[in-house]
């Protein structure tokens, strides 16, 4: 663990991602604090540049909202999505991908064959179809975003079971007389664990922007103060207010890419072939 | 022609600093004869193959060169420049590698693989290129060259791809051959053909060789002079009729006493209730092809019958391929036969149930060949032995009990149950699968290959061990072994495989001495160095 985390903070790229994550954590985390009225009501004057009016730094949207209150608040939205939405997607990809890999054979091809209908379809697709159906409350998007983003991370796992299963240690196992589910996930899963902990930070940047695209297309919760909500509504005045859009898109962009640094320092710091270079 | 081919003075090579020691080598000097094969031996981590990794110039990154020279015909190659070194290497120098699957291109041809030395080397046109090529390899003696000429390296089986590499290595001439492990990877009766080849093109030629092994049976074949090395010194060299018959120092003598001698010791009363039967035992493998059409059909086991007396050992000999491994797995049904019968003590083990068969496990255990794979490496050492009896109810804490009390009976120190596997060598990681299999007080043990990947002398305690804890345990063992040495040392009984059949099967004695089939003549023939054996009692 410990060599883990040193290995982990000798790459600069990884130190920042983490910073900037942290730093989008913290923003969540004192939203109620700093601006503790409900950021979707009216604040002030409507289309306020920023820095024009010293109560609020990043002005006035369209409909005289704070700006940064609904940045702060949409972190918590946006983070939440991510967390959920890849904690959903991640582990049903285990699941299938775990008993479609150990077990190979039939079971491997009916899972296959059900995970490509999901990879045929283009996932935002498949999210339009699932919110046009199931309603866009945030709970109902959340989960539709983390049921279009399992395929991946079930190719992934199987692909490392495939490897592993053969293995001899795996075959020590069962002549020990350890059963099935025993073996797959508490003796094989940790091995294949690695690569899909480092995906998942790819899942999570792609579920953040599914959450945005849906709101830009005013298809999301309009409930909730989300960055995507505030880019929604920017696009009426993009060509003289362009802030308004901008604002939220910086915040978006700064989180996936911290998300992603993370991920790749996670690679980095986790792959021992690279350790020492 | 006077003066060494190849002279190495005080040559150092460091290490990076986070190894294990700081030089892979210190102050090593050898030097090699026109005309001679140097045997350069040693266990793994001597600093042998670094010999010539430094010679060739090929070294890892990290690693570098800090003292002393290596004069190729008065040249020195640790000052000479990267494009020099070039156009030494494949001219001058030649190498041969251990894997010959890994060290061809898989996606073009041997021929245009060996025609490329003369491209990069000469100015030969194309049709005086692939003249000179077929003559190569009639010249290892490949069979039909022009096929082998067209052939992509998986078509060739391991000895022609290993002659083809010979071929590419010889192309020019070169006055020196560095040949690492080059038989390693082989089954014997290809090795000894390899080696008689390199031997004779040798001669041949007056080419000098530097021949790397860790195996005294290859150089008793084939040296002419032997050079021992351990942790990156040359501790003892000289003509090898002295090195092997007279050993001088203390490290040479241990590992020549490890050498195990072909000829059984006397024979041991064998009980005469068998406790494991088989009686006409079938695996076929079918891979390929679509609907059954143009599928392949391998009998990996054909009709295999064979008895286990209580207490012995039955040792399982035969090349790879032969079917030996898979009949290890039909015993502890890691792999389901389609015919035939095994029964331990009266039960039918095929006709068991999942579950039925996993209560039984506990009676038949297995210790596995690669001491790396074997353990999963995100256990604790001491949680791999104890998983066994907790599978089958055992208590935890009683569990890890127990374990700290195999790891003492197999000679490792208790207090080392929680690290992790990777903190182990491979003897002592092998001698945790044992510890692991005997957890569950089996009354067989299938031993697949399990001291294959372990340098001599760590072999001998392996074996040792497992002859004691025999007696001490009253297991009765069933041994899969490709090399006729370590056979002939812990077997009872024998049984020799070929094409998944057994061909001929008795008393090891009996077998070793009078062997009635001409394919065990064949391998006991081509054991290396066959009547050379450690004759220090160990």
């Amino acid at each position: 663990m410990k060599r883990f985390l040193l290995a982990y903070l000798k790459s600069p790229p990884a130190v920042i991602g983490l910073v900037l994550l942290l730093v989008i954590v913290a923003m969540a985390l004192s939203a109620d604090w700093f601006f503790p009225r409900d950021p979707l009501s009216l604040a002030g004057r409507p289309l306020q540049w920023p820095g024009a009016n010293p109560r609020f730094p990043l002005g006035t949207d369209n409909s005289g909202r704070d700006i940064a209150a609904q940045i702060f608040h949409g972190a918590r939205v946006s983070l939440l999505i991510g967390v959920v939405a890849t904690s959903i997607a991640v582990g049903l990809g285990i699941v299938v991908g775990a008993l479609a890999g150990y077990h190979g054979g039939w079971v491997d091809d009916a899972l296959m064959r059900v995970t490509e209908a999901f990879q045929t379809l283009p996932n935002f697709l498949l999210l339009l179809v699932l919110v046009a159906v199931f309603g866009s409350d945030i709970t109902t998007v959340t989960v539709a975003v983390g049921a279009v983003s399992w395929p991946a991370p079930a190719r992934l796992t199987r692909a490392e079971f495939l490897s592993l299963r053969n293995r001899e240690f795996v075959q020590a196992c069962r002549t020990l007389g350890m059963g099935d589910a025993r073996i797959i996930f508490r003796e094989v899963l940790p091995n294949a664990l690695p690569p899909v902990i480092v995906y998942a930070s790819v899942v999570m940047a792609v579920a953040i922007l599914l959450e945005s695209a849906l709101a830009f297309l005013r298809l999301s919760d309009p409930n909730v103060a989300s960055w995507g909500n505030l880019i929604g509504l920017g696009r009426d005045v993009l060509r003289v207010q362009w802030y308004v859009s901008a604002i939220p898109g910086v915040a978006i962009l700064v989180t996936v890419l911290a998300v992603s640094l993370v991920g790749q320092g996670l690679n980095d710091a986790l792959n021992p072939r690279l350790r020492g270079r | 022609m006077s003066g060494p081919v190849l002279s190495i003075r005080g040559l150092g090579v460091r290490l990076p600093r986070n190894a294990d020691r700081s030089h892979a080598l210190r102050d090593v000097s050898l030097d090699i004869q026109p005309n001679e094969i140097l045997c350069v031996v040693g266990e793994s981590g001597s600093g042998k193959s670094m010999t010539a990794s430094a010679v060739m110039r090929l070294l890892p990154a990290n690693v570098a060169i800090d003292a002393g020279q290596v004069l190729f015909g008065g040249e020195d190659l640790v000052q000479a420049s990267e494009a020099r070194m070039r156009a030494l290497r494949g001219a001058g120098i030649a190498m041969v590698f251990q894997e010959p699957m890994t060290a061809l291109n898989p996606l073009r041809t041997v021929g245009d693989q060996i025609a490329e030395m003369f491209r990069i080397h000469t100015r030969m046109d194309a049709a005086a290129i692939s003249a000179r090529t077929l003559g190569l390899l009639e010249e290892v003696r490949i069979p039909d060259p022009r096929l082998a000429l067209r052939a992509y390296p998986h078509e060739l089986s391991g000895g022609q791809r290993q002659r083809a590499m010979i071929a590419m290595a010889l192309a020019l001439d070169p006055k020196l051959l560095i040949a690492d492990e080059p038989t390693t990877a082989l089954d014997v009766t290809t090795q000894a053909q390899i080696l008689a080849l390199i031997k004779d093109l040798q001669r041949r030629k007056g080419t000098a060789v530097l021949f790397i092994t860790h195996d005294f049976g290859v150089v008793a074949e084939i040296a002419d002079r032997v050079a021992v090395m351990q942790h990156g010194l040359v501790v003892e060299q000289g003509p090898a009729s002295e090195v092997l018959h007279a050993p001088q120092h203390d490290y040479t003598r241990a590992l020549i006493a490890a050498v195990p001698a072909i000829g059984a010791p006397a024979p041991r009363p064998v009980s005469d209730t068998n406790i494991l039967q088989m009686r006409g035992v079938e695996k076929t493998y079918r891979t390929g092809g679509f609907l059954g059409r143009h599928a392949r059909v391998t009998h990996a086991v054909r009709g295999v019958t064979l008895d286990l007396p209580k207490g012995a050992t039955l040792g399982i000999v035969g090349e790879s391929g032969s079917g030996k491994s898979t009949l290890a797995r039909c015993i502890v049904r890691l792999v389901e036969p389609e015919r035939g019968v095994i029964t331990l003590d009266g039960t039918d083990l095929l006709k068991l149930r999942r579950r039925e068969m996993r209560q039984a496990a506990r009676r038949v255990q297995m210790v596995f060949q690669d001491p790396f794979a074997s353990l999963n490496p995100r256990r604790r050492a001491g949680e791999l032995v104890a998983q066994g009896p907790m599978v089958h109810g055992v208590p935890r804490a009683e569990a890890m009990r127990r374990a700290k009390e195999l790891f003492a009976l197999v000679g490792l120190d208790p207090a080392a149950t929680d690290r992790f596997p990777h903190e182990f060598s491979g003897g002592q990681r092998q001698r945790i699968g044992l510890a692991r299999a005997l957890a569950l007080e089996p009354e067989v043990l299938v031993a697949d290959e399990p001291v294959s990947a372990l340098d001599v002398s760590v072999q001998a305690q392996v074996l040792r061990l497992l002859q004691d804890l025999r007696v001490r345990l009253g297991l009765s063992l069933v041994f899969i072994t490709h090399d006729l040495r370590v056979a002939a040392q812990v077997c009872d009984l024998v049984a020799v495989m070929k094409d998944g059949e057994v061909v001929e099967h008795g008393p090891v004695a009996e077998v070793f001495r009078a062997p009635r089939h001409a394919y065990t003549r064949a391998l006991l023939d081509s054991v290396p160095g066959r009547h050379f054996a450690g004759a220090a009692p160990a």
